[in-house]
């Protein structure tokens, strides 16, 4: 054995330790499981999913075709689209409100960040004590239902038109600690002599922040919409808790990862069909986070 | 600092006023929670805003009844074995992947790459299979072992370690250092601060998982703090009071966790660019 070949398979004991069991790990519940969805996703199962038989592929796009599919999609899409434009404007709206040395700052900036100690559950559950029709902290509140009956019959949970948003607004304010956390740290990295020049160039509040500040937060921002962007594709317990799926039978907030896992969802007892729908999310993720770094990409400076 | 020396007065009025309505905004569902978590089961409905009246006895029997102790105590076992064995485990693979000449080494790192794609949603459903099939179900194993390894920390942790000069790592095994050796004494003193941010993301991760505890705990003993809040709220929407102490109670470790690793915290969430 020459000397070069040697010292290549050296480590190799030693490499074997250190990765075994991180690969063994990865590949029994990240790489195996996705595999075994994809082909679970052609097939149709028992009610206890103990007998699977194929069915086809052709079931991914019966899938895709079908009613409950797209409207989950939708739902998703219109959830993203209220959190994540709403939450990014409030974050970057709150850092750079709390972005000065004033007295008190300090407490403000605490405040801001409070809701990052909240999990799904706790957030949730917060709101739903808000929202409740009966014994909700809005419903008892008098003068306020003469304005918006909607809060007390049938509910702002229950009822179709408002359900998806209120879904929304919980999951903003929970996620709002987090962007105010990471916008008001991006704000911190901008140099502060580029906002002094552009101030002595005679350059307004307004026209410093969009021409100055702005750009240089780009690589913030685009983080934070990505992270947004999949947690609002991700969206779970806020809607387990809040809504379940419902209001019924329009499944107003039944986003594509509570048809998968929800308990009252329509597929709920059909792993095939279930199988199916992750692979399917699988994808519109995978798209979605190529779209978002080529197209904010390109827009983004990646200051000094 | 030209731009922080004194604004003109209504300036900072405007700015003061703005940051107080954002803050009252803000914490305004957290002020319900509380005073509804102190009130009396029969006043919980009459004035939620106004802390008319004060108990402690609902917390106490949120605490008892929702077995919120047991709860508590499961999810911390969970999240410090996660923590634990990502750290670990991060550690073990960044440094064969910076340091250890073997075959098929790009190969290997694409595969942990690969992962890093796959979001939970799509794997835990057949998770659960795997796990019942192991007779896993309602154990800590089960709930901890999907996420004993992170492909992302293994990347995070490598970006440092490639940073160390090749030169250094071979100076140490003439010296008779030997690979042990210079992760103890170089390589993982250098990463420090990266293991603190990591650790503190994984526990925030493990200690707020929702979907996978309620899917795979069918047993009462077995429920984390988050599937835990779950069965609270099916089982007592009657009282809502006992709801929102339980709230606050599941609330609190979290909130002493981020106050001591203050200093980690940017770091810790920021370090989650490429999980996402």
């Amino acid at each position: 054995m020459s000397g070069a070949t040697k010292r290549r398979w050296r480590d190799v004991p030693l490499a074997v330790a250190m990765l075994g069991p991180s690969l063994v790990v990865l590949i029994a519940f990240v790489l195996y499981p996705l595999g075994r969805a994809v082909w679970l996703g052609q097939q149709r199962c028992n009610v206890q999913a103990t007998k699977c038989r194929s069915v086809g592929w052709g079931q991914y796009t019966d899938v895709l075709m079908s009613n409950e599919f797209q409207s989950a999609v939708w739902v998703t899409v219109k959830f993203a689209l209220i959190t994540v434009p709403v939450g990014l404007a409030l974050g970057v709206g709150l850092a750079v409100l709390a972005d000065k040395h004033m007295r008190h700052i300090g407490f403000f900036r605490t405040v801001f960040s409070s809701t990052v100690a909240t999990s799904v559950a706790v957030a949730s559950l917060m709101w739903l004590f808000l929202l409740q029709p009966s014994v909700g902290v809005l419903a008892n509140i008098g003068w306020l239902n003469d304005i918006f009956p909607v809060i007390k019959e049938p509910g702002l949970l229950n009822d179709k038109g408002t359900a998806l948003s209120s879904v929304a607004i919980s999951s903003i304010w929970a996620n709002l600690g987090f962007t105010f956390i990471i916008i008001t740290a991006g704000l911190q990295g901008i140099p502060r002599e580029l906002q002094e020049s552009a101030f002595v160039d005679g350059a307004g509040g307004w026209r410093r922040f969009t021409n100055v500040t702005l750009p240089l937060l780009g690589p913030t921002l685009l983080f934070t919409t990505v992270v947004l962007t999949s947690r609002a594709f991700q969206a779970y317990g806020e809607i387990d808790l809040l809504t379940n799926g419902g209001p019924v039978p329009q499944q107003s907030t039944t986003t594509v990862t509570y048809l998968i896992y929800g308990s009252s969802s329509i597929i709920k007892s059909n792993e095939g069909l279930k199988a199916a729908v992750a692979v399917l999310l699988f994808v519109i993720l995978l798209g979605l986070s190529a779209l978002q770094f080529r197209g904010l990409g390109k827009r983004v400076h990646y200051g000094s | 600092m030209a731009l922080d020396s004194t604004p003109k007065g209504w300036r900072s009025g405007v700015r003061y006023a703005l940051l107080i309505v954002m803050a009252v905004i803000i914490l305004f569902p957290i002020y319900t929670t509380i005073i509804a978590s102190l009130k009396p089961g029969n006043r919980v409905l009459r004035n939620p805003l106004v802390p008319d009246s004060f108990t402690l006895d609902v917390l106490g029997d949120a605490w008892t009844q929702g077995r919120l102790g047991r709860y508590l105590w499961n999810s911390a076992v969970v999240a410090v074995l996660v923590t634990a064995f990502q750290l670990i485990t991060s550690i073990a693979s960044a440094y064969a992947f910076s340091f250890l000449r073997f075959p098929l080494k790009r190969f290997f790192f694409a595969i942990f790459m690969a992962t890093l794609l796959v979001p939970f949603e799509v794997t835990l459903l057949i998770n659960r299979r795997t796990v019942d099939s192991l007779g896993w179900l309602n154990t800590y194993q089960g709930l901890a072992v999907p996420f004993l390894a992170t492909a992302f920390g293994t990347f995070l942790l490598r970006q440092v370690f490639m940073q160390i000069p090749k030169d250094l790592n071979e100076a140490a095994s003439m010296d008779g250092l030997g690979h042990w050796g210079f992760m103890r004494e170089v390589a993982v003193p250098l990463v420090r601060p990266t293991l603190g941010a990591l650790g503190l993301f994984s526990f925030l991760a493990s200690w707020n998982q929702y979907l996978w505890p309620t899917m795979i705990t069918t047993e009462d003993d077995m429920n984390t703090i988050q599937s835990g809040l779950r069965l609270l709220r099916s089982s007592d929407l009657d009282k809502p009071n006992l709801i929102m102490a339980g709230t606050i109670i599941a609330a609190v470790p979290i909130l002493v966790v981020l106050v001591v690793f203050q200093r980690q915290l940017v770091r810790g969430l920021t370090a989650g660019a490429v999980k996402g």
